[in-house]
C-alpha cells in the first residue's frame, strides 16, 4: 500500500461574492476580492483525505498552479488533512491565459514525477465551469477516468467510482492509476480544525515552474470579451387565455 | 512598550477563515432558538470540542491544541460575531479554567483534568456570591479543613456555564480569621455529594449562556483537590481575571462586528427619498464613527493580547480594552438597531439580540467601574516617579 494521491486544488473567486465584470469587459473583477478553495476542490480533497484515514493510501499531495497566494488554498488543504503541498508557480500573463489544457499537462508532468497512483480533482471550477481538467489529464496521462463521482471504492488495484449522469447513476471499474472527478454529492468536507491547522503550519509546499516540469504553457484560446448576463426582463400578467395565445403570437413565439 | 497588533495577523487569517466557516455554518442557524429557549444547543458544545477550540492553550500531550493565547482572542472574536453566549463559553474555559490548571496544576491533577477539558468536559469559575461581587474577596463560602479533607459551606451566584460544567473551580475561605488571604481555590466535580446546580436565571441577553447559583452543603473535598495553594486563591483570581478580562474585550469587539456586520448591507439596500440611506451625510458620519470606535478597540484588544504573550506588564491595558470594547458594544449596538429602523427593532432581526447581549459586557469579570478604578491606580504609580 504505497499509493500517492495528486489532489488539486484551485483558488477562486468565493461563491458567496457577488461578480462583477471589470468596466473595459476584459474579465471580471479580482482585485481585494474574497478568494477560495473551489467547493468541488473541497470534495476532492475530503475524500482522498477519507482514504489515507482508512489507511488505503499512504499520502495526499495538494497541488495549486497559480500566483503566491495559490499557497494559502494549499494551506486549507494541509489543514483538512493533507500531508504536503506543491505550488506551481504561474503568475501575470500566464496565470491569466492557464487553463484545462495548461493544468492538465502539469499534472500529467507532475503525476509521473511523483508515481501517483490516484489523481481526484474537482469536477470543474466555480468560475470557469469548464469540466475539462480531470479528462484532459487522464487522456494525456492515457490513464482510465471516472467523472462526476459520487461515490469511489478502492478494490485492491482497482477502484469502482458511481458517476453521477444525466439518466441516473453509472457503475464503472477503473484499474489504477487513474483519475476521478468528485461531484457535490461525493462527501461533505470537514472543517480544518484548530489541531489541524497548527499541524498544517509545519508541512512543507514545494514550489516548482512549469519549464521544470517541461511544461509549455502556450494559450491557444483568447478571451475576446466578458459581459454580464443580460438583466432579466419583467415578466407579464394575462387575464384569459386568449390573451395568453395572442401575446404569444404577437412575439413571435407560436 | 507598544505593540503593534494588526501587522502581526499573518498565519492568523487561515484561522480566522475556517472560524467563520465554522460558525456561520454550524452555529449561525441555533443562534435564534437557542436565545429563545434560553439553552446552549449541546451539538454546539461537541462541535467546539471538535474542532479543537476547548483546549486553545492546553499542550498536545494533554489533548489540546497547543496554539497560542492570541489564537484564543482570535476564536472568541470570531464567535462572539455570530453568538456571545457561544464565545463566552469559549472564553471561560480557555482563559480561566485551563489556564488555572496549567498554572497551579500538580501533575497528578493536570493528567486528570487536562485531557477531558480539552475533548468533552466544560468547567466553570466560581467566585461571586450574592453578597459579593466587585468586593470578591469577602466571600463567605466557607472550607473546614479536617485531617485530610475539607468540607465546603456557602452559595456561589452568576456561575456560568453552570449547566453543562463537570468540574467547578471554588473559592472558598479556609481561614475566616486571615481575611482574604484564606481564600483558597478547590477543585470540584459535579457529581460530588451536597453540591447543587440551582435554577438558571432568566436574562436580558447571553440568554444561551446558563448562569446559575450553586449550593454547597457539607460539600466534601480532598486535600489533594487544592489547586495551587492553600490562602492563595485571591492573587489567583486576581491573575485569572487580568488575563480573561481581554477575553471579554474580544467578546465585545467581535459581538459589536458581527452587529455592524449585518447592518451595513441593509443600510445598503434601504431607499428613502429616492436614495440610499447609506447616502445620507448624517448616516455616513455616525456609521464612520462606530467603524472607528470599533477598530479602536480592537486593537486596544489585540494589543493587550500581544503585551501578555510577550510577558510584558499588561494589566492596565487590558483594563482598558475591556472597559472600552464594552463601551464600543454598546455604542455599535444601539446605533445598529436605529440605522436598521423599525425592522431593527424587531425579534425576526438578529440585531437586537445583540443590542441585549453587549449589556453585560460593563458588568461582568470586573464591572466598567472597577476597570476604571484600576487603571487609575496604575496611572497613579506612572506619574509617581
Amino acid at each position: 500500500m504505497s499509493a500517492r494521491v495528486l489532489v488539486g486544488v484551485k483558488r477562486v473567486i468565493d461563491y458567496a461574492v457577488k461578480i462583477r465584470v471589470k468596466p473595459d469587459n476584459t474579465g471580471v473583477v479580482t482585485d481585494g476580492v474574497k478568494h477560495s478553495m473551489n467547493p468541488f476542490c473541497e470534495i476532492a480533497v475530503e475524500e482522498a483525505v477519507k482514504l489515507k484515514e482508512k489507511k488505503l493510501i499512504k499520502e495526499v499531495v495538494a497541488v495549486s498552479c497559480g500566483p503566491q497566494q495559490a499557497q494559502e488554498t494549499i494551506r486549507t488543504a494541509l489543514a483538512m488533512g493533507a500531508d504536503r503541498g506543491i505550488h506551481v508557480e504561474v503568475s501575470g500573463k500566464d496565470y491569466d491565459n492557464l487553463g484545462p489544457l495548461q493544468v492538465s499537462k502539469i499534472l500529467a508532468a507532475l503525476a509521473k514525477k511523483e508515481e501517483t497512483s490516484l489523481i481526484i480533482l474537482g469536477k470543474q471550477a466555480i468560475d470557469d465551469d469548464c469540466n475539462q481538467t480531470g479528462q484532459m489529464t487522464a487522456a494525456l496521462l492515457d490513464w482510465p477516468q471516472g467523472t462526476f463521482a459520487s461515490e469511489v471504492v478502492l478494490e485492491g488495484d482497482k477502484v469502482k467510482v458511481i458517476r453521477e449522469i444525466d439518466g441516473g447513476l453509472e457503475t464503472v471499474r477503473l484499474k489504477m492509476p487513474a483519475v476521478i472527478t468528485a461531484d457535490l454529492r461525493l462527501n461533505t468536507p470537514r472543517y480544518a480544525t484548530l489541531p489541524n491547522i497548527m499541524k498544517a503550519k509545519k508541512k512543507k509546499i514545494d514550489v516548482v515552474k512549469p519549464g521544470e516540469l517541461g511544461v509549455d504553457l502556450t494559450s491557444h484560446l483568447e478571451v475576446l470579451r466578458v459581459d454580464e448576463p443580460p438583466q432579466r426582463q419583467a415578466g407579464m400578467k394575462v387575464e384569459t387565455v386568449e390573451e395568453l395565445i395572442s401575446r404569444l403570437k404577437e412575439a413571435g413565439r407560436m | 512598550e507598544r505593540v503593534v497588533a494588526h501587522l502581526m495577523l499573518k498565519g492568523s487569517s487561515k484561522l480566522e477563515d475556517v472560524m467563520k466557516k465554522f460558525a456561520q455554518e454550524r452555529i449561525a442557524p441555533l443562534v435564534s432558538k437557542m436565545d429563545e429557549n434560553s439553552a446552549m444547543d449541546e451539538a454546539v458544545i461537541k462541535d467546539l470540542f471538535d474542532q479543537g477550540l476547548m483546549g486553545i492553550e492546553i499542550d498536545p500531550q494533554y489533548g489540546g491544541t497547543g496554539a497560542s493565547f492570541f489564537s484564543s482572542i482570535l476564536v472568541i472574536e470570531e464567535l462572539a460575531k455570530v453568538d456571545p453566549s457561544v464565545a463566552v463559553l469559549c472564553d471561560i474555559q480557555n482563559t480561566l479554567i485551563n489556564t488555572l490548571f496549567v498554572k497551579l496544576g500538580t501533575e497528578a491533577q493536570k493528567e486528570c483534568y487536562l485531557p477531558r477539558l480539552s475533548t468533552e468536559m466544560v468547567g466553570s469559575f466560581c467566585l461571586s456570591e450574592a453578597e459579593s461581587g466587585s468586593d470578591a474577596f469577602s466571600l463567605k463560602t466557607r472550607a473546614e479543613k479536617h485531617k485530610d479533607y475539607y468540607i465546603i459551606n456557602g452559595s456561589k451566584m452568576w456561575i456560568s456555564n453552570a449547566e453543562y460544567a463537570g468540574v467547578f473551580l471554588v473559592m472558598a475561605n479556609v481561614d475566616p480569621s486571615a481575611g482574604y488571604r484564606g481564600i483558597t481555590c478547590f477543585i470540584v466535580d459535579r457529581d460530588t455529594e451536597g453540591l447543587h446546580i440551582g435554577r438558571k436565571e432568566n436574562k436580558l441577553g447571553l440568554r444561551a449562556s446558563s448562569t446559575c447559583p450553586l449550593n454547597f452543603d457539607n460539600v466534601k473535598v480532598p486535600e489533594s483537590n487544592i489547586l495551587g495553594k492553600a490562602g492563595q486563591g485571591y492573587k489567583y483570581a486576581i491573575g485569572m481575571l487580568n488575563e480573561g478580562r481581554i477575553g471579554i474585550a474580544a467578546q465585545m469587539v467581535g459581538l459589536a462586528q458581527g452587529c455592524f456586520d449585518q447592518t451595513i448591507p441593509y443600510v445598503q439596500q434601504r431607499v428613502q427619498f429616492g436614495k440610499r440611506i447609506f447616502d445620507f451625510q448624517g448616516m455616513q458620519h455616525q456609521i464612520s464613527h462606530v467603524a472607528t470606535q470599533l477598530e479602536a478597540a480592537r486593537l486596544l484588544t489585540y494589543n493587550a493580547a500581544r503585551l501578555k504573550e510577550a510577558g510584558k506588564p499588561f494589566i492596565k491595558e487590558a483594563c482598558m480594552a475591556k472597559y472600552f470594547a464594552a463601551e464600543v458594544a454598546t455604542l455599535t449596538t444601539s446605533k445598529c438597531i436605529e440605522w436598521m429602523g423599525g425592522v431593527g427593532f424587531t425579534k425576526d432581526y438578529p440585531i437586537e439580540k445583540f443590542y441585549r447581549d453587549c449589556k453585560i459586557g460593563t458588568i461582568y469579570e470586573g464591572t466598567t467601574n472597577i476597570q476604571l478604578t484600576t487603571i487609575s491606580k496604575f496611572i497613579d504609580q506612572e506619574y509617581n516617579g
